[in-house]
C-alpha cells in the first residue's frame, strides 16, 4: 500500500521510508530545474542574497522546510480569469542537477525531491545526513500527474521561461516511488548491480 | 489534387492520446504478472490508468510528444511537394490545438519555431506503391527514449559480438542493458540489422509499426525476438527501473543488405507510450487504426 505524506514533512516520517515504497504526495511543492537551481546556489547559498532577491529568499526558507522540489517542466495554460493550470506535467531528468541538489537540500532542509532516473552519490550523501528522499515520477504519465495538481498557486521568476520557472503547486496523491532513501540506499544502484549480473550470465550463454 | 491536412490532424491527434491496444494489452499482462503492492505494478498502474485518462480526456498521454516521423504510401502521380506542405500545416494546427507540445528547436541556438516545423523536421518518407489510395503511418517517438537508441559497429571486442546472429543478440543485450529503465521502460525494441549506418536506424525505427504480438516472415529472426524478448525481460530491470519481471514489451528486429566491410546493429528504443497509428484514405473514406 502507498504511504500518504503531506507537505510539510518530517524528518521522523522520512526516515520510515525504504527504497521500493509507493507514495501518494499532498500539499504545496515547487518545480525547479536548472535554472532555479543555479539561481538558488549563486544567491543564497554560495553568494550573499541580494536586496533584490530577499524576499524570494523569505519565501523559499519557508515552502522548502520539509518541503518538496519536483523536476518538472510543464505544459502551462493561462486561463481566462488569469489563472495557470498544467496540462502536462511529466519528470523531466534528474541528474543535470546532481551539482547543486545536495546543497540545497541541506541549506533549505528540504525532505523530498521528485523527478525521474534517479541521481549520484553527493544526493544519496545529503539524503542520508539530512533525512530526505528522492521520490520517482512515472515517466510520461503526463495527463495523470497534470489531474493530481489541484491548482497553480503562484509563479516565481518567470522570466526564466515556463519550463524553468519555479512553479508553486498544490497537488494532491501525486504518486512517486521511493528510489533513493536517507538510509543510504539506491534503487537504482541496486537494480543496475542485479540486471548487471544477469547480464554477464547471457553473454557467457 | 485532393487536400488531406484535416485527415493529418485527426492523425495526429488519434496517435497522440489513444494507445493503440496491443500495447496496452501488453501493459495490462505485465501489470498482472508483477508482485501485487510492488512498485513495478503500481507503476504499471498508473501508466494503465494515464492511458485512459487521455483517450477520455483528448489530452496527449505524455508531454513529451516527440519527433513526427510520418511513412507515406502514394500512388504514381501524387505530389510529394504538396503532401510535404500539408503535413506541416497538419502539424503546425495540432500544435495549436495542444494535440502536440512545441518540440523543434534549432540545433545550436536552441530557438523553439513554435509549431513543430523545421530544417528536415517532421521526418517524412515516402514510397510508392502500385494500389489507388494512400496511406499513412506515423510515430510520434519521445526523446527520452530516443537518447536511449544506439549503433553497434561489430565485431566487437568490448562485449565478444561476432559477425553472426550471435553477435547480434549479443549487442541487442548490451542495448538493452546500458538502457536501463531511463527510456521510459517497458519499452519496444526495433533493430535493423546491416544496410550502413542510416539505413539501418531507419530499418530499426520501421520495426515499431509492427503489432507487439506478430510473427516476423523469417523464423530465425522470429526465434530471437522471443528467446531476446524473455532474456532482456529476465535482467530484472523493470517498469521505470524499478525492478521486476517487465523491462520490454517486445523486440522487432529486420535485415538488410550490407557491405562486405560493414555490419551495423541499429537499436531504436522506444518508451511504453509507443504512440504509433495508421491510416487510408480510399475512395474519400478515412479510416484511422493501430497496426494489423
Amino acid at each position: 500500500m502507498a504511504t500518504k505524506l503531506t507537505v510539510p514533512i518530517s524528518e521522523d516520517e522520512i526516515r520510515k521510508l525504504h527504497i521500493g515504497d509507493q507514495v501518494l504526495l499532498s500539499g504545496v511543492i515547487f518545480t525547479g530545474r536548472d535554472a532555479a537551481h543555479k539561481y538558488m546556489i549563486d544567491n543564497f547559498i554560495k553568494g550573499t542574497c541580494p536586496d533584490s532577491e530577499k524576499q524570494m529568499y523569505e519565501l523559499l526558507k519557508q515552502a522548502l522546510a520539509g518541503g518538496v522540489i519536483y523536476h518538472c517542466g510543464p505544459v502551462v495554460r493561462k486561463r481566462d480569469d488569469g489563472k495557470y493550470e498544467f496540462v502536462a506535467a511529466g519528470p523531466t531528468t534528474s541528474i543535470r542537477e546532481e551539482p547543486y541538489t545536495a546543497d540545497v537540500i541541506e541549506h533549505f532542509q528540504v525532505r523530498g525531491v521528485i523527478g525521474k532516473g534517479g541521481m549520484r552519490d553527493k544526493t544519496l550523501n545529503a539524503c542520508k545526513q539530512h533525512g530526505a528522499v528522492y521520490l520517482h515520477a512515472i515517466g510520461g504519465a503526463a495527463t495523470l500527474i497534470a489531474e493530481s495538481v489541484k491548482e497553480v498557486e503562484d509563479v516565481h521568476k518567470l522570466d526564466f521561461g515556463v519550463p524553468e520557472a519555479f512553479w508553486q503547486i498544490r497537488v494532491e496523491d501525486f504518486p512517486c516511488v521511493v528510489t533513493m532513501d536517507s538510509h543510504g540506499a539506491s534503487l537504482h544502484d541496486k537494480v543496475l548491480k542485479e540486471s548487471e549480473e544477469k547480464y554477464q550470465e547471457l553473454l557467457k550463454a | 489534387m485532393q487536400d488531406i491536412t484535416p485527415h493529418l490532424v485527426e492523425l495526429v491527434k488519434s496517435t497522440s492520446t489513444d494507445l493503440s491496444p496491443d500495447v496496452e494489452q501488453a501493459l495490462a499482462d505485465a501489470c498482472r504478472a508483477e508482485a501485487p503492492n510492488s512498485a513495478a505494478a503500481g507503476a504499471l498502474q498508473t501508466i494503465l490508468e494515464n492511458v485512459k485518462m487521455s483517450r477520455e480526456t483528448g489530452r496527449p498521454i505524455c508531454q513529451d510528444t516527440g519527433t513526427p516521423i510520418f511513412y507515406f504510401w502514394i500512388p504514381e502521380g501524387l505530389s510529394q511537394r504538396k503532401l510535404i506542405e500539408q503535413t506541416k500545416e497538419a502539424l503546425r494546427i495540432a500544435t495549436k490545438e495542444a494535440y502536440l507540445r512545441p518540440n523543434a528547436v534549432a540545433a545550436l541556438s536552441g530557438k523553439n519555431s513554435g509549431d513543430n516545423t523545421g530544417t528536415d523536421f517532421p521526418t517524412i518518407h515516402f514510397h510508392e506503391w502500385d494500389q489507388d489510395y494512400i496511406r499513412v503511418g506515423l510515430v510520434l517517438k519521445g526523446g527520452g527514449s530516443e537518447n536511449c537508441g544506439c549503433q553497434y559497429s561489430i565485431p566487437s571486442t568490448e562485449f565478444a559480438a561476432s559477425r553472426d546472429i550471435k553477435g547480434v543478440r549479443k549487442a541487442i543485450l548490451d542495448a538493452a542493458f546500458k538502457a536501463q529503465g531511463f527510456g521510459c521502460a517497458p519499452g519496444i525494441l526495433g533493430v535493423g540489422i546491416g544496410g550502413d549506418r542510416a539505413t539501418s536506424t531507419i530499418k530499426a525505427k520501421e520495426q515499431l509499426f509492427r503489432p507487439l504480438t506478430d510473427t516476423n516472415p523469417d523464423p530465425e529472426l522470429d526465434k530471437l525476438e522471443k528467446q531476446l524478448h524473455q532474456e532482456i525481460n529476465g535482467m530484472g530491470i523493470g517498469p521505470m527501473g524499478f525492478g521486476g519481471k517487465t523491462t520490454v514489451l517486445g523486440v522487432k528486429m529486420a535485415e538488410l543488405h550490407r557491405l562486405p566491410a560493414s555490419f551495423f546493429v541499429s537499436i531504436a528504443y522506444m518508451c511504453w507510450a509507443d504512440r504509433r497509428k495508421f491510416m487510408t484514405i480510399r475512395n474519400g473514406n478515412v479510416e484511422i487504426a493501430p497496426p494489423k
